[in-house]
Formats: C-alpha cells, sequence, structure tokens
C-alpha cells in the first residue's frame, strides 16, 4: 500500500494504548450512555421513584412499629431507615446495570466497539460512571423525599461521607453485575440471578430493621454482611453512632470485589466468542 | 512490525489465512481453512448458512480465538497484534452494527472520537461520511428510526471512519430488497475505487459477481473451490432462464413441457410463486434457443424473459455434486417452490 492511502491512525498502529487515550475513549464511551438517557427519559424513571416509593412504604407501614423497638415512634424509624435505604440505592442499581449492558451487549454495537482499538475497559468504565451518575440522582432524591417525612440530617459533612462511600461500594457490587451481565445468555436470567443473590443479603441486613431480634445465626451473616455495615456506617455518619466497623468492612469488602471482578470482567468482556 | 510476503501475483498480501480452524462443541465453524486476499482486490467468500463465513469474519476481526491455524491482516498476526490489527480493518455486517438509540451522527461521531481523532476531526469526518452517504438530512434522528437502506449505509459510514486498509463486509445486503441492494453495491464500489482491500462473505452468486475480483466458496468450514470469479462462472457453466407466462395458470402446463422436452441444467426447474416466474436452470445457449421455440409452438404467451447467474444451490451442485448444506434463510430464493415433475 502506498503511502499516501495510509490514514493517520494505521501509521501509528504499533503505539500502545496511552493513559489519555484510554480517557478519552471511556469519555466518549460516557457521551454515548447519556445520550441513551436523553433519547430514553423513561430509562430514568427507576432511579427516580425507586427512592420515592420505598420511602414511604418502609416508614408508613413499618414504621409505626419497627419504631416502638427503637424506643421512639414513626420518627425514630426514619432516622433509622433513609440512611439504610441510601446503602440500597448503590446495590439497586448495580443490579440494573447487569441487565441493560446484557442487552447492549447482545446488540451487535459492542461488536463493533471490540473490534476498536479502544483501551480495554473503557467501555465497562464508561457504564460504571454513568451508573454513579444516576445512583447519586437517586441518592439526592432519597435525601429529599426523607427530609420531607421527617428525616434530621445532624451531621452534613458525614451525608457526603456516606454518599461517597455507597457509591465506592456500588461501583464495586456494579463489577459482580457486568461480569454477569457477559457471561449470562440473556437479560432475563441477569435479573433472576440477581434477585436470587441480593433478596437474602438486603433483608438479612440492618438496612430496614435492627438486627438485635433476629436469632444468632442471622446476626453473625447480618455482622459480615456488607450492606449492613454500608447501613450502619451511613447511619453513624449522618445520625451519629458507631462507625468504624462498618466503614471498615465496607470498604474491605469494596476493595476486594473490585480487585477480584473487574480484572474478571474485563477479561470476559474482551474474549466472549 | 512483521511484514509478509510478497503476493507473486502484484500487490502484496493484504489477508493471509492459513489452516485456520474453529469449533463450537462438536460443531466445526473452520475446519482447517486458507485464504489469501490481494492488496487492492475484493474477494468474495460464498457459502450458505453455516458455512463458517460469519466466523472467519469474527477471527479476522479479533472477536474470536481461533483453535489452530494463523492469520495475518496487513502485516499484522490477529492473535499476536490483536491492538495494531484494530486499527487497521473496518468491519461491517449483519452482526457488528450501528447504535440504534443514538443518531446517526452520534454514532459516526463517537467511533472518530473511539479511533483517537481530535473533537474537530471527528466532526469533520462524521459531516463529510453522512454526506458521501447520503445521510446528511438523517444525521438527527436516531439510527432505529432508519430504513434497512439507510442503516447499512450508516454501517458502512461507520466502517470507513478510521480509513481502514481492510475492509470486511459480512453479508452486507442479506435481507434487503433489491433496490436497497443495487444501492449498497454502488456505495460498496465507490468505497473500493478508494483503494480499500475488501474481504465481502454473501450467499449470492450474483453479489459477488457485482462486487468482487475472486471468489472462494466454502463449505462446512472448507474451502471448496477458489480462483477468478470468471474461472469459477465459466467452471460452473449455468444459468437460470427467468420466463413469466402472461397467465399464471400457464406456469405449471409450462414446467411441465419443458420438463418432457427434457431441457435441465444443474438444478430443478422451480417456480418463483411471488413474481410468477418459472426459473429453468440452462447450461447453452442451444436450450435457451429450445425454450422459446417450445414456448412458441404450444402457443403460450410470455410477458417476460431474462437469463440470470445461477443460483448458490447451482454453484453448490456443479462445484460439489450436492446441495448446499445447509438450508439459507431471508433469500429471494425461500419464496421458490419447486415443481414437482
Amino acid at each position: 500500500m502506498s503511502a499516501t492511502t495510509l490514514p493517520p491512525t494505521a501509521l501509528q498502529a504499533d503505539a500502545p494504548i496511552t493513559l489519555r487515550a484510554h480517557l478519552r475513549h471511556t469519555g466518549a464511551l460516557i457521551r454515548r450512555n447519556l445520550l441513551w438517557i436523553r433519547q430514553d427519559p423513561e430509562s430514568m424513571f427507576d432511579a427516580i421513584l425507586f427512592p420515592v416509593i420505598f420511602t414511604l412504604l418502609f416508614v408508613y407501614v413499618f414504621g409505626g412499629s419497627i419504631g416502638q423497638s427503637l424506643g421512639g415512634g414513626q420518627e425514630a424509624y426514619v432516622q433509622y431507615v433513609v440512611p439504610g435505604l441510601m446503602a440500597m440505592m448503590g446495590m439497586n442499581m448495580a443490579q440494573g446495570v447487569g441487565t441493560g449492558f446484557n442487552t447492549d451487549f447482545n446488540s451487535g454495537v459492542m461488536d463493533r466497539f471490540r473490534s476498536l482499538p479502544i483501551g480495554r475497559g473503557s467501555v465497562l468504565f464508561a457504564k460504571i460512571a454513568v451508573e454513579v451518575m444516576r445512583m447519586l440522582i437517586a441518592t439526592a432524591v432519597l435525601m429529599v423525599v426523607g427530609v420531607l417525612v421527617g428525616f434530621h440530617i445532624t451531621n452534613w459533612p458525614g451525608l457526603f461521607a456516606s454518599v461517597g462511600l455507597s457509591a465506592i461500594f456500588g461501583s464495586a457490587l456494579m463489577w459482580v453485575f457486568l461480569t454477569l451481565g457477559v457471561i449470562m445468555k440473556s437479560a432475563q436470567s441477569v435479573q433472576a440471578m440477581g434477585f436470587l443473590v441480593l433478596m437474602p443479603l438486603q433483608f438479612g441486613s440492618s438496612i430496614f430493621a435492627p438486627t438485635k431480634s433476629m436469632p444468632g445465626w442471622l446476626q453473625n451473616f447480618t455482622e459480615y454482611n456488607p450492606l449492613s455495615s454500608l447501613a450502619d456506617a451511613a447511619r453513624g455518619l449522618m445520625v451519629g453512632g458507631p462507625v468504624a466497623h462498618g466503614l471498615w468492612v465496607t470498604l474491605g469488602w469494596s476493595l476486594a470485589l473490585t480487585v477480584v471482578m473487574a480484572p474478571i470482567a474485563i477479561h470476559k468482556f474482551r474474549t466472549k466468542s | 512490525m512483521t511484514r509478509i510476503d510478497k503476493n507473486p501475483h502484484g500487490g502484496g498480501a493484504a489477508v493471509t489465512v492459513r489452516g485456520l480452524v474453529k469449533h463450537f462443541g462438536e460443531t466445526k465453524a473452520l475446519d482447517g481453512v486458507d485464504l489469501d486476499v490481494r492488496e487492492g482486490t475484493v474477494m468474495g467468500v460464498l457459502g450458505p448458512n453455516g458455512a463458517g463465513k460469519t466466523t472467519l469474519v469474527r477471527i479476522l476481526s479479533t472477536l474470536t480465538a481461533p483453535d489452530a491455524g494463523h492469520a495475518v491482516v496487513a502485516g499484522y498476526d490477529v492473535v499476536r497484534q490483536p491492538r495494531q490489527l484494530r486499527r487497521v480493518i473496518g468491519l461491517t455486517g449483519q452482526y457488528a452494527s450501528v447504535d440504534e438509540k443514538l443518531p446517526g451522527w452520534e454514532n459516526l461521531y463517537l467511533i472518530g472520537r473511539l479511533l483517537d481523532l481530535s473533537r474537530k476531526d471527528a466532526r469533520a469526518r462524521a459531516d463529510e461520511l453522512l454526506e458521501r452517504f447520503s445521510l446528511t438530512e438523517a444525521a438527527k434522528r436516531p439510527a432505529g428510526t432508519y430504513s434497512g437502506g439507510m442503516r447499512r449505509r450508516l454501517d458502512l459510514a461507520a466502517s470507513m471512519i478510521g480509513r481502514p486498509a481492510v475492509l470486511y463486509l459480512d453479508e452486507p445486503t442479506t435481507g434487503l430488497d433489491p433496490r436497497t441492494r443495487n444501492e449498497v453495491w454502488s456505495e460498496v464500489k465507490t468505497m473500493v475505487g478508494d483503494g480499500v482491500t475488501v474481504l465481502l462473505t454473501t450467499q449470492y452468486m450474483e453479489e459477488a459477481e457485482q462486487l468482487a475480483t475472486e471468489l472462494t466458496v466454502v463449505d462446512r468450514g472448507k474451502v471448496i473451490a477458489g480462483g477468478a470469479i470468471d474461472e469459477l462462472k465459466a467452471r460452473v457453466g449455468g444459468r437460470t432462464l427467468r420466463v413469466r407466462p402472461l397467465d399464471p395458470l400457464e406456469l405449471r402446463p409450462l414446467a411441465g413441457m419443458l420438463d418432457e422436452l427434457g431441457i435441465t441444467g444443474l438444478a430443478t426447474t422451480t417456480v418463483d410463486t411471488e413474481s410468477g416466474d418459472l426459473l429453468v436452470p440452462i447450461l447453452s445457449d442451444e436450450q435457451l434457443t429450445a425454450v422459446v421455440g417450445a414456448v412458441t409452438a404450444r402457443g403460450i404467451t410470455l410477458s417476460s424473459i431474462s437469463t440470470e447467474l445461477p443460483s448458490l444451490d447451482e454453484v453448490f451442485l456443479s462445484l460439489t455434486g450436492h446441495r448446499a448444506s445447509a438450508p439459507q434463510d431471508a433469500t429471494p430464493a425461500e419464496d421458490r417452490e419447486e415443481v414437482a415433475v
């Protein structure tokens, strides 16, 4: 081939993919995912409605009776459950990412992306970045609804710290669901799998109710359930109480999930036939 | 970079495939395929569904790893140098696709950015290619609202953003109506005029004839014939005569009559129920003349008569003695029904 027909990129075909290029690719793909939301605003409904419905349901259905065991009433339960629901936001968004990614993966666009000289993980990083944004929106809605039903934030810096902590845990969990999204055949099975794994984690935790009245074996489980730790840490940070144990267990889980699952997700993404 | 041997026939080899094997469980998608595509030429890979065409394209675009054998594209090994390889190829086809939720312009801009063009260059390239593929008016509409032909054109535009040295077209017109198919063909011809090397997979002899200079025929993961397209056409020898009686009720009597005369080619006479045409495979001009004579003698009025290239089935029958191994889908052939004789 003659030099004049060679594209600029082909001349640099041997060059490695730089960190700047990685960021550029991830940025371009984030733009793609944001355009999806603009094209299909209904895809934001879950992020907006989910915190509203859950807050109202739990506060008005269970608030009175669980609040009594907390030594107060519905007001006491609001202080208890809103930080718990914040922990749940990250998890719920993470579950959705697997389903959406599976649909995307089977559409043929991914084949095009995978045949392009882009950073190995950029498609996945972009997906996580946009999901974290969605999660932050859901959390903001939760806080507004929470305050409307009587939630008092006693420690504002603690609020931001707990939002950060749940974003860290949420994105770590997303690697698990991205892996499922890549390896499982259909979006339905990703959803079913996510449901099976997350239901026990979610309810076998301190998110919705104190663990004191649970049987001993379940208390042991909740002790190291990352969702309990996240909920406890968020509670401690926002309304006061012990923070350290929950914080370290959550960060430990986040680190472990990311270190193990991110390379697996990227590898499966690159090598799926 | 590792350069491959120059091909003695002229230009350098753009694609060299040796002993490529890929099994999916029991299925041998590729069972030892050899292929050479010279630079600046169009290689057609002709075969039925399940012949291994798509697996070949997926391996050559680094989407699937081969089990054995090797392949070099534009000087780069598909297994050892995937990153370099991805910088010099373009991929279009039934599987690689555009993002339906994004507007046409955004699809092209995205790929420009992923190919490391600056924002300004990516914008300019998106505008330029939309113009070139006559999509400027639809630039802001989501690709999901495009017609089949527009989508394929956007697909072609997307694969041209990086000015690839080698372009793969995987069944570029499967499922398109004849008019749209012609549109896509003329775009591909323009691209070939610009000097890109093309590997085209197809189920249609007619498409191969329109676009390819050389042809490789594959079946069940194996190459069963190959060479210049004119050589292969001469080897196949047959043509299909398409006749349409004015009165559709005369279709079957006409078919019976031709059978009595013993006019047969490589495949069986079939009826295209959609158009009301009788498709008669013939081998020579004498047979053509005999058909016309017989029709005249019986006083049957024809509304149209034409000849076309042999179908995939006829190509296979003449090259291998058996029919194409897997049923075809979404081809004009599915409207045909065999005439009981």
